[in-house]
């Protein structure tokens, strides 16, 4: 999708109403379906070894085909469709959990990696790598595979909490607040994460290691299985956040004024977020900038309509981070990059961008 | 009907409004006016519960406070003084949002017919398009009109009045929309709504309210009629100033009066 084509569609049947870009944003939400699509079939084929997905799909489609190896089942079914799939969900999660976090602080420069929320998502999951086996060992057993991801939810809800009382006055966030108090609390989380680091043996350091540069390397069904469910969840609940999202656009105030609920929806919003931030970070570690660039990118295309954005964002997210898997089992293949490198490497210098086309933002 | 009895607010311990009483009634546009730090705008923020407050505030007969945000926005509609954006919306789909608050059983075609209309009202026709943040002051105020018009659109629904809220409405805004605006207001009132508004220009409380309340220090230093509340004695208390109500200046120096606009309904076009 071209960032130039801001021209509007002709309509189709429809006349067209001068401002509204719904319609546009329609288009857009199929283009980028598509795109999922696509990208979703194309990372199933790219990866160390050459094997391509087709006569699977035509044996599973048509239960003729000239059959398929055993080799290349076991690289499709237990390596890359989890992969793919836990990467199209975390994705999604991410760029659905930076939208809505931006509606809910009204600023297009939220973000759960920016303002803690992920560290303290992070501090939660490393909790339970490091302290499983002996303090959190009776929470293991009570939730099994559901302790990472449920511990990690807990961490950033509990950082989101603390940050929207620290941020938020009678109605207004101040956004230098947000993020300097997002700052204060991913150091302290990340204190906390440097005394349990300290504390690990050398096999739980290695995991951390990998797991905090962030990698979709390990994915597994169970992994699904663990992390999917939470984040589908927040998934489903975010477009109903939509309408309220847009009235809070305008101010709590007026929000209320408009009759949105806003304290329940608030309190939705934060728990979705944390939701899909900590069941992500759980699986994947540390994969920063989606939920900062995709939005701020659709925006640009289709316009703030939380209607249109969260599901855009959802596809786009995924996109993007099925993209940047690839790239990260390409370039050096067959070994694999972390893919948390590869979206900070791109993320990073695009948020300095934003900044810089607008610096006025930070003295909202 | 608009019932007010002993409202107070208190702001952090201090004592912001102390036991204001007014009523204010459909079909009549009431003013709020008084020097700055009085408490017009905590007075009217309170009444739409947008702030903690004691004492009874009735709309319609109902306990204000006893309705869910929906059943509210259905009733009412509130201007704040100024409304910032951090998103690039369009014209059109900050008015839009207005339709979303009580408006939902709006056939399709009235839903896109109402926004358009509503600009055209606040003299914004061709704006739809046009991008919010790049707009001025007062266009960006008269945008947010338009909203709150298109959320109470008929001044009565199903024979109950409908309120407009405004917090100044007419500060960043020059003569001509100035009139345009209190006279849009005024014609809701006509309909059988009511229209409570803060204002600063003495003038245009006079000639366009059928009610003034005039605050002073956090009370309602007086209430009723313009005739009643704007008179010399009242004015110097109020306002520490020696003003003299329809006293003319020496001749020949140039002054200019809302009052004087010959035909106020054409300014509108």
């Amino acid at each position: 999708m071209s960032l130039d084509s801001f021209a509007a569609p002709a309509s189709f049947g429809r006349r067209h109403i001068e401002g509204d870009r719904s319609l546009w944003a329609r288009v857009a939400l199929v283009a980028l379906l598509a795109a999922f699509v696509l990208t979703f079939f194309f990372s199933l084929t790219a990866g160390a070894s050459d094997v391509s997905p087709l006569p699977l799909l035509r044996e599973l489609f048509f239960s003729g085909g000239e059959g398929v190896s055993a080799r290349d089942r076991l690289i499709i079914g237990e390596i890359r469709l989890p992969r793919a799939i836990l990467g199209s969900l975390v994705g999604a999660s991410l760029a659905v959990s930076g939208a809505v976090m931006q509606g809910l602080f009204r600023n297009p420069l939220a973000d759960p990696g920016l303002v803690g929320v992920s560290a303290g998502a992070g501090l939660g999951a490393i909790s339970v790598i490091v302290l499983g086996t002996t303090v959190l060992g009776p929470f293991l057993a009570l939730f099994g595979i559901f302790t990472l991801p449920l511990a990690a939810f807990f961490g950033g809800l509990v950082s989101t909490f603390i940050l929207y009382r620290v941020a938020t006055r009678r109605g207004q966030t101040s956004i230098a607040t947000m993020l300097l108090a997002g700052i204060a609390l991913g150091a302290l989380a990340g204190a906390l994460s440097g005394i349990l680091v300290f504390l690990a043996d050398d096999a739980q350091l290695r995991d951390l290691t990998f797991w905090g540069l962030g990698s979709l390397a390990g994915a597994t069904w169970t992994k699904i299985a663990a992390a999917g469910p939470i984040i589908l969840l927040a998934l489903l609940a975010a477009p109903f956040l939509a309408r309220a999202l847009n009235a809070l656009s305008l101010g709590e105030a007026t929000a209320h004024h408009l009759g949105i609920p806003v304290q329940r929806m608030k309190l939705i919003a934060i728990v979705s977020v944390a939701g899909a931030t900590g069941a992500s970070v759980a699986v994947s570690g540390g994969i920063g900038f989606v939920g900062i660039v995709v939005p701020h990118l659709l925006r640009l295309v289709i316009g703030p309509d939380n209607r249109y954005l969260i599901p855009a964002s959802a596809l786009l997210g995924a996109v993007m981070l099925l993209l940047a898997d690839a790239v990260s089992r390409t370039i050096v293949a067959p070994a694999e990059f972390p893919i948390g490198i590869v979206t900070a490497a791109v993320g990073a210098p695009f948020f300095l961008w934003i900044l810089l086309r607008r610096r006025g933002v930070l003295d909202l | 009907m608009i019932e007010v009895e002993n409202l107070t607010v208190k702001l952090g311990g201090r004592v912001i409004l102390s036991d204001i009483s007014f009523a204010a009634r459909a079909g009549e546009l009431t003013a709020i006016v008084g020097p700055n730090g009085s408490g017009k705008t905590t007075l009217l923020r309170a009444v739409c519960g947008e702030i903690a407050s004691t004492g009874a505030i009735r709309l319609n007969g109902r306990d204000m406070r006893r309705q869910k945000p929906w059943e509210l926005a259905e009733t009412r509609g509130v201007l704040p003084q100024k409304t910032a954006l951090s998103f690039p919306f369009t014209v059109l789909e900050i008015v839009r949002l207005g339709l979303a608050g009580g408006w939902s059983r709006l056939p399709r075609a009235e839903a896109e017919r109402l926004p358009l209309e509503a600009l055209r009202r606040v003299d914004l026709a061709g704006f739809a398009g046009r991008f919010y943040q790049e707009l001025s002051g007062g266009e960006q105020q008269r945008v947010q009109l338009a909203r709150v018009l298109c959320q109470v659109w008929t001044p009565v629904l199903d024979g109950v009045p409908r309120w407009l809220f405004l917090d100044e409405p007419v500060s960043s805004l020059d003569i001509r929309h100035q009139l345009a605006i209190m006279e849009l207001a005024a014609d809701f009132a006509c309909g059988g709504g009511g229209v409570v508004t803060v204002l600063h220009d003495l003038n245009l409380a006079a000639m366009f309210a059928e009610k003034i309340v005039m605050m002073r220090q956090g009370k309602a230093h007086a209430a009723g009629r313009p005739e009643d509340v704007l008179t010399d004695d009242l004015l110097a208390e109020v306002f520490e100033c020696r003003l003299g109500v329809g006293a003319v200046p020496q001749a020949g120096a140039p002054f200019v009066l809302p009052q004087s606009a010959r035909n106020v309904r054409a300014a509108r076009a």
